[in-house]
């Protein structure tokens, strides 16, 4: 594809890290109390992508982890289901499965997860495979190398090729920020991916430490902001790796709501990757709701 | 609890319909109340002068209340010193001063820690009743004021036993009895500034609070009794403006160190001149806070906020005129007023508040006839729209865009959360612009090129200029102005010089 296909790379504007930390640490000392506690919890636990992507992986681990992404906490039938689960794609179709009838869609990993280093063809193959299988959405990484060396051009391609080879199916592009290095970088990255058709833009794979850092996910929930301002086209956030309690979800959506507004209060323009967040934010909930801490074995680990 | 609700099972995309619409997370207006615990702190109903290390009542048995501008209520009524109570401290002060001045350095740097320390231990209490008797949000008070008010009695204990590496080659003496006068916005912390330099050099002082904001001076006057301070080293003497005219002119003064208005300044410096009293005058300011297009837009923006909505705006350094460069000023104003809808405005005590009161009526009227003259002179006005609360003095986050250099609003200090917008072409042009006021006080510049930086900071005639940053404070930085932002600087080496008299050894 000619260069003249990102244009719009060199108004990414700069990012400086001191203010950028001086933002985050006012989100971080928001107090979300009582009302708004629960209901940000609430919120946290319904835009979950439940997430396993081992090489142990057995389709009996996906059932269960199925089960409870439909029913997080048995003790608590009011709660809502989360968003997704996300699994390799020869897991998809056991997901998809268990998943029937509900309202959880499925998430597949795919483009050579997690390293993206596997030739074009073979990356597109494997979206298409997944889609097939029955993947609602697709989590894709970039070719950080090509990146990193200037070639945005070839990141630009290949995010577009990806999107084409997805169909119906949503495209989330990871852009893998711990290899990324600077703000800048995640930044024009996430210019880049908005602008060749990303749906979702998301900071990891959860591979590879730091992951979603608030920092990091501050920078992409700006970029969103500015393409939302500048195309009128709403893109998606997916902070993922790293985010392990309850407290620092709702402080990732307290950065939502001060930066891109409610609109993306929901869990079809904001998601987390994580699997431990789970369990915290139901012994949380519990908390509020019975006044007392529950013990770590009272909530299922699947 | 809202949780126990049951609702139907929902579809994905509204599956957080919460109980209690009204604190929603994702609906409702703001979030639920974080208000700050206030059962430690303790008020008196009512306040003498302190003089010679002991509370006593005024001369004229005068009275006047403090309120709290949130709620308009009383927190305490306070003395009003007339001129023989100021006689009583200024004597006080000057009967101290001698074995001040005498007192092993090293024993007056103690002091001052012992000071620096108590505040750290009290700051929750300082912090509470300076936002109950201020309105400035307790986030501001718990991490600015009372820190900074500590970091500044930290950093003059250290120089106490060392003022001769301080001047070197010179002898420093301190210069006597200082009279300190102080404003209201920072009420604490401009009482460190004053009352550290002036201990560490040898000085004894008798301080006057702000009418308005009395009580975190009244609370440190208690600390410094509990602290052992030696009678007389430290006076604070509360009332209006003729308390403050009575120090000034009171002959046993050997120095005046002012923090106010321009307006009050002038008349200082008027009654000081000829009278061999020293003086240090920190005024007003309308400081140009200038964003090249190259500059981190979103980090600027949050400079901009930092810069004109801190403390209500209540800042003489504040960021009040903006001058954006042509390329990017709708953008940056876009992104601005995007920015001002989500400050959260009201109880100054929650933890979450943004924007608290206004410190005064008075100041809420000189606040309001301002922006009408900007309204009327043809500006065009954006007010963010959060819902003021029914009791208090308040003012929404407002700037002014199509502004004209000849507009008072960008001429005249506001004092509030107003900001000025104007947009400019080449560097020369902000230069030109950022120095055509007659305040020289403080500056900004956003760029993402340093030698941009010193470019611009090298032309602009400002006391104290910040790049890519914008109200950021030291104890060990000199704070201070050019023309009618005043005389002498506070902080840094630069403060102590104006505390000692220097002779050649």
């Amino acid at each position: 594809m000619a260069e003249t296909s990102t244009p719009t790379l060199i108004h990414s504007p700069t990012i400086d890290a001191v203010g950028l930390a001086e933002r985050v640490a006012r989100f971080k000392a928001r107090s979300i109390k009582t009302a708004s506690k629960v209901s940000a919890l609430r919120l946290a636990l319904s835009m979950i992508d439940l997430t396993t992507l081992e090489g142990k992986d057995t389709p009996g681990k996906v059932r269960q982890l199925c089960r409870k992404a439909v029913c997080p906490d048995p003790a608590d039938s009011s709660l809502p289901h989360v968003a997704a689960v996300c699994v390799y794609p020869s897991l998809v179709r056991v997901a998809k499965d268990a998943l029937k009838g509900t309202k959880v869609r499925v998430a597949s990993v795919a483009t050579s997860f997690p390293s993206g280093q596997a030739v074009l063809g073979a990356r597109l193959e494997e979206i298409r495979y997944a889609v097939a299988e029955g993947a609602d959405e697709i989590d894709m990484v970039i070719s950080r190398g090509k990146f990193l060396c200037g070639d945005f051009a070839a990141v630009y391609d290949e995010i577009a090729a990806c999107k084409e080879a997805c169909g119906e199916a949503h495209l989330k592009v990871i852009l893998e920020t711990g290899e990324l290095h600077t703000y800048d970088n995640v930044r024009r990255a996430s210019d880049l991916a908005m602008e060749a058709g990303a749906d979702f833009i998301k900071t990891s794979t959860g591979k590879v430490s730091p992951a979603a850092t608030p920092e990091v996910t501050l920078v992409m929930l700006q970029a969103i902001q500015d393409f939302h301002v500048r195309t009128g086209r709403m893109v998606g956030m997916k902070p993922a790796g790293g985010i392990r309690d309850a407290k620092t979800a709702v402080t990732f959506l307290v950065m939502v709501r001060e930066t891109l507004g409610p609109a993306w209060l929901t869990p079809e323009w904001f998601r987390f990757g994580a699997s431990t967040l789970t369990n915290d934010i139901l012994m949380q909930l519990a908390k509020q709701r019975t006044g007392h801490y529950q013990s770590p074995h009272d909530f299922t680990n699947d | 609890m809202p949780a126990k609700k049951k609702t139907n099972a929902p579809p994905a995309g509204s599956a957080t319909l919460a109980a209690d619409p009204a604190n929603d997370f994702r609906l409702g207006e703001t979030y639920a109340p974080a208000p700050e615990a206030t059962d430690h702190a303790r008020v008196a109903p009512a306040y003498g002068l302190f003089i010679a290390g002991a509370f006593v009542p005024p001369a004229s048995g005068k009275r006047f209340a403090t309120v709290n501008p949130a709620t308009e209520e009383t927190l305490s009524e306070v003395a009003k010193a007339g001129p023989a109570d100021v006689d009583k401290a200024v004597a006080a002060a000057r009967k101290a001063f001698g074995p001040w001045n005498r007192l092993k350095t090293t024993e007056r740097g103690k002091y001052l820690f012992r000071i620096a320390r108590l505040v750290q231990e009290r700051a929750r209490e300082f912090a509470v009743i300076e936002s109950m008797d201020g309105g400035k949000p307790i986030r501001e008070s718990r991490d600015f004021d009372v820190p900074q008010a500590a970091a500044h009695f930290f950093y003059h204990a250290g120089w106490a036993d060392k003022l001769e590496y301080a001047f070197p080659g010179r002898k420093a003496d301190p210069v006597g009895v200082a009279g300190q006068i102080i404003p209201w916005n920072f009420p604490l912390l401009m009482a460190a500034w004053k009352i550290a330099p002036a201990l560490a050099c040898g000085n004894t002082v008798v301080l006057k609070p702000a009418e308005s904001t009395p009580l975190t001076a009244l609370k440190l006057a208690e600390l410094i009794a509990d602290a052992g301070l030696p009678p007389g080293v430290v006076n604070i003497v509360t009332g209006a403006g003729d308390t403050g005219a009575a120090l000034v002119n009171h002959p046993g003064i050997d120095k005046i160190a002012f923090t106010g208005s321009t307006e009050v300044g002038k008349q200082i410096q008027r009654a000081v001149a000829a009278t061999g009293k020293r003086h240090t005058l920190e005024l007003g300011g309308k400081a140009a806070h200038i964003i090249f297009e190259d500059a981190s837009l979103d980090q600027a923006v949050e400079g901009i906020v930092n810069g004109i909505f801190f403390n209500q705006g209540h800042v003489c350094c504040a960021g009040s005129r903006l001058l954006v460069q042509e390329g990017v000023a709708d953008l940056v104003v876009a992104k601005l007023r995007r920015r001002m809808e989500t400050l959260v405005l009201g109880n100054p005590l929650d933890k979450n508040t943004d924007i608290g009161a206004i410190n005064s009526r008075a100041q809420l009227e000189r606040i309001e006839a301002l922006v009408q003259a900007g309204v009327e002179e043809g500006a065009c006005i954006h007010q963010s729209g959060q819902k003021l609360p029914e009791k208090g003095y308040w003012f929404r986050p407002t700037i002014f865009t199509e502004t004209a250099q000849s507009h008072r609003i960008t001429r005249e200090e506001i004092f509030g959360p107003v900001l000025s917008v104007m947009t400019f072409r080449t560097p020369d042009e902000a230069i030109e612009k950022a120095n055509n006021t007659p305040y020289g006080l403080s500056g900004g510049v956003w760029t993402d090129k340093g030698a941009k930086i010193f470019g611009v900071t090298g032309a602009l005639r400002a006391g104290v200029l910040w790049a890519n940053t914008f109200n950021k404070f030291d104890p060990t930085s000199p704070f201070g102005g050019y023309k009618e932002s005043g005389l002498g600087r506070e902080g840094g080496l630069h403060g102590l010089a104006a505390y000692v008299n220097l002779t050649h050894n």
